[in-house]
């Protein structure tokens, strides 16, 4: 049986060359900080990458910190510019309420460990966020914020958020942005948007796992998690992975067809809307990155859908966090005005370089008949 | 066949997902998340429920190679099985809250949504045997009877027992082990739970104290005069000898036993080891594993605990009472608990103990 991979939110293929690059590079010996020939020679090949990944960014070499994951980069940002900002006393960290865990869970911590006051900026039923609301908070608490952080794009609906508009309300407060889900898939750059600092992953672009970034201004000082060698910026320390930043870089750099992922993401909106009348898209009316649709089928459970999708070789997902193995109700659906029961009813659907029409197709000649076993098995 | 297993993260049902898999059918692995807050670890002797147990289930079923999921069955647990436990407990009764969760979850809930889902049956790693027969699918006990499993099982109807498949009741525990490290599964070395699995301290009066207070009242002698106190009625079980606190002897020095719990009146009734003795016991809410029963009157067997005696009896049904006359008297019997009749070693049926005398 065929198997169809519908997933690429939670990580999609490696690229053909980056594989080739990060491979070519991790049979090179040299640690990049030595200083001998082997050393020079990595820190090259490292140094070249980085240029070429702030091209592509709209950032300064300087300005790109490599970390060993997204959720790295997210916490040396929240926690950093919170600390930064600490010392004149500002205590309030504002989020949205659809972040992804690895903003909203070192938020809770600064919460629970460092005095820090959180203030979540609701969304409308289309999952972006109310910008009045933050006008009306920078407005009255401005001088009390230390941090704002919103998300570029939600990675369990593909609603891309008004990141621009923020940065203008925010004023001199430091804002930072989680672009894991749109680098590459939404036109990303740095220095227009104006952000004090940016996350992007390697893996969710075809790039290897277990390499991530932090685009971090130049000016901006912040304390560091990880103490030790200074090799990033003297705030992230550790051995540079000069393998994944080579394989990040070249996948980065690699053609990604926006197009053709958004026509297939549509031919299977229209087909969902066609042949499960009932279905709700989330956030349809919003702009949206290509490659993600989130749908609600009322009537059923998630956990048992992915497993008769997963029985038909269909790799899907809820898209949203599990806790001890069970599927909890999307916060970010939640938030969006879901009901518990609607909100885990709903399946997330990602689009990548490598898929085809013809996978679409396959879906749809299983996805009425799993969604109505699904309704027969909701007995609760 | 599509079968669902059913696996704890314990060495039994991690080797019965195997054996289904062996047998040909198309097997997939669930965790039935049992518990709105579980533990992270696993303490003493509970065998399932941690996230550290729905782990080593996950990691057995990628080793046997099979699909694996977590249901949530945390709402129906709780109202099915630990309310039962509770309320049962305050009305004076010992319940055997694992045959409820058999009858309500692993053979009600996860057969239904199973069955609705196109699969034809659950696994689970009980032991006991199921037969084909003139009577049809019926349900008898494991080959190994130190580890027979029946009495628990002994609350499915025909139709569950349709869905049912139990492929170690022909092998011994430590012959499961065996197998298990044979495959390669590193769970084989799991200890057996023995606690009920919803406490994890295994104090079980202090669990019930916590949830349905702790009224002092008194302890009767069968005159009906007061001789001491107990913290909470439901702590005691029919048949108690130790713990009662007692501080006035017996004229002749002779122990003294619980005879009677009166939740109503928070009261514990003792008395002398003789009139514990009961001959003739009813049990309400009978369910048939095979061929109903009727008035007439048959000899077999009658199981009064999980790992109990089965003890020779005639046994009938009469005005919707399964009803059980023993051959010798026995001592100490609780209300709530579970008769299981048994022809032989096939399973006839259970009933909820309601009267003894």
């Amino acid at each position: 049986m065929t198997s169809i991979y519908l997933d690429h939110a939670a990580t999609t293929p490696m690229v053909e060359s980056a594989l080739r690059a990060m491979t070519e590079q991790a049979n090179a010996l040299g640690n990049p900080s030595s200083l001998h020939s082997h050393g020079r020679s990595t820190r090259k090949s490292l140094e070249d990458a980085r240029e070429r990944l702030a091209k592509e960014l709209g950032c300064l070499p300087s300005e790109v910190i490599f970390t060993a994951s997204g959720t790295e980069a997210n916490n040396i940002a929240l926690k950093g510019l919170y600390w930064a900002a600490g010392e004149s006393g500002k205590k309030v960290v504002v989020i949205s309420s659809i972040e992804h865990h690895a903003i909203l869970d070192p938020a809770n911590w600064l919460a629970s460990h460092e005095q820090a006051e959180i203030i979540l900026l609701p969304v409308n039923p289309n999952g972006v966020i109310d910008l009045e609301f933050l006008s009306d908070l920078v407005a009255t608490r401005g001088r009390e914020i230390a941090v704002i952080s919103i998300m570029h794009a939600n990675n369990e609906t593909g609603v891309i958020q008004p990141i621009g508009e923020v940065v203008r309300i925010a004023g001199q407060i430091p804002v930072h942005t989680d672009a894991v889900q749109s680098f590459k898939k939404t036109p990303l750059s740095f220095s227009h948007l104006g952000v004090t600092a940016m996350t992007i992953s390697a893996h969710k672009i075809g790039g290897p796992l277990g390499i991530g970034a932090l685009i971090l201004k130049r000016t901006v000082e912040i304390p560091s998690l990880l103490h030790g060698g200074g090799q990033e910026r003297e705030i992230r320390s550790g051995t540079m992975n000069a393998p994944g930043i080579i394989g990040f870089t070249t996948a980065a750099l690699a053609t990604y067809n926006v197009d053709e992922v958004r026509a297939l993401r549509d031919r299977f909106i229209s087909s969902i809307q066609e042949m499960i009348p009932e279905a709700r898209i989330n956030g349809l009316a919003a702009s949206r990155l290509p490659g993600i649709v989130n749908v609600t089928f009322p009537g059923t459970q998630s956990e048992t859908l992915l497993l008769l999708m997963d029985e038909q070789n269909i790799s899907c997902s809820t898209g949203s966090a599990c806790s001890a193995g069970v599927h909890e109700a999307s916060h970010v659906l939640l938030a969006m005005g879901h009901s518990q029961t609607t909100a885990q009813s709903s399946l997330r659907f990602s689009f990548g370089a490598t898929s085809t029409a013809q996978e679409c197709d396959l879906v749809m000649s299983v996805l009425p008949d799993v969604i109505a076993r699904g309704r027969a098995a909701n007995i609760r | 066949m599509k079968l669902i297993a059913a696996m704890s993260g314990g060495v039994d049902s991690a080797v019965a997902a195997a054996r289904a898999v062996d047998a040909g059918h198309e097997v997939t692995g669930v965790h039935l998340a049992l518990s709105a807050n579980p533990a992270k670890y696993r303490s003493g002797a509970r065998g399932c429920c941690t996230i550290e147990d729905s782990h080593d289930a996950r990691r057995a079923a990628d080793v046997i190679g099979i699909p694996f999921y977590i249901w949530d069955m945390a709402e129906e647990f709780h109202d099915g099985v630990v309310e039962d436990f509770l309320s049962e407990y305050a009305a004076g009764r010992t319940p055997n809250p694992c045959l409820r969760c058999n009858e309500k979850i692993k053979f009600a809930a996860v057969l239904d949504r199973a069955r609705a889902m196109g699969f034809d049956g659950v696994v689970t790693g009980h032991y006991a045997r199921t037969q084909m027969s003139d009577l049809g699918k019926t349900l008898h006990r494991a080959l190994d009877h130190l580890k027979d499993q029946s009495y628990v099982l002994s609350v499915l109807t025909v139709d569950q027992i349709s869905g049912a498949i139990f492929p170690l009741g022909d092998t011994t525990k430590v012959d499961i082990r065996a197998e298990a490290r044979a495959r390669g599964l590193a769970l084989a070395q799991k200890p057996d739970s023995h606690d009920i699995c919803f406490v994890p301290s295994g104090d079980n009066a202090g669990w019930l104290r916590e949830r349905l207070g702790s009224d002092v009242g008194p302890i009767l002698d069968q005159n009906g005069v007061k001789i001491g106190e107990h913290k909470g009625a439901y702590t005691y079980t029919i048949g108690q000898r130790k713990g009662l606190g007692l501080t006035i002897p017996t004229p002749d020095g002779s122990p003294r036993f619980v005879l009677k719990i009166e939740p109503v009146t928070n009261t514990v009734v003792v008395g002398a080891r003789k009139d514990l003795a009961i001959t003739t016991m009813r049990g309400e809410r009978a369910i048939w594993c095979g061929p109903s029963v009727d008035e007439k009157s048959r000899t077999g067997f009658v199981q009064i605990r999980a790992h109990g005696t089965a003890l020779p009896c005639r046994y009938f049904f009469e005005n919707n009472l399964l009803v059980a006359i023993l051959e010798a008297p026995l001592l100490g019997l609780a209300t709530g608990q579970a008769m299981v009749i048994y022809d032989g070693d096939r399973v006839v049926g259970s009933a909820t103990i309601c009267e003894t005398q």
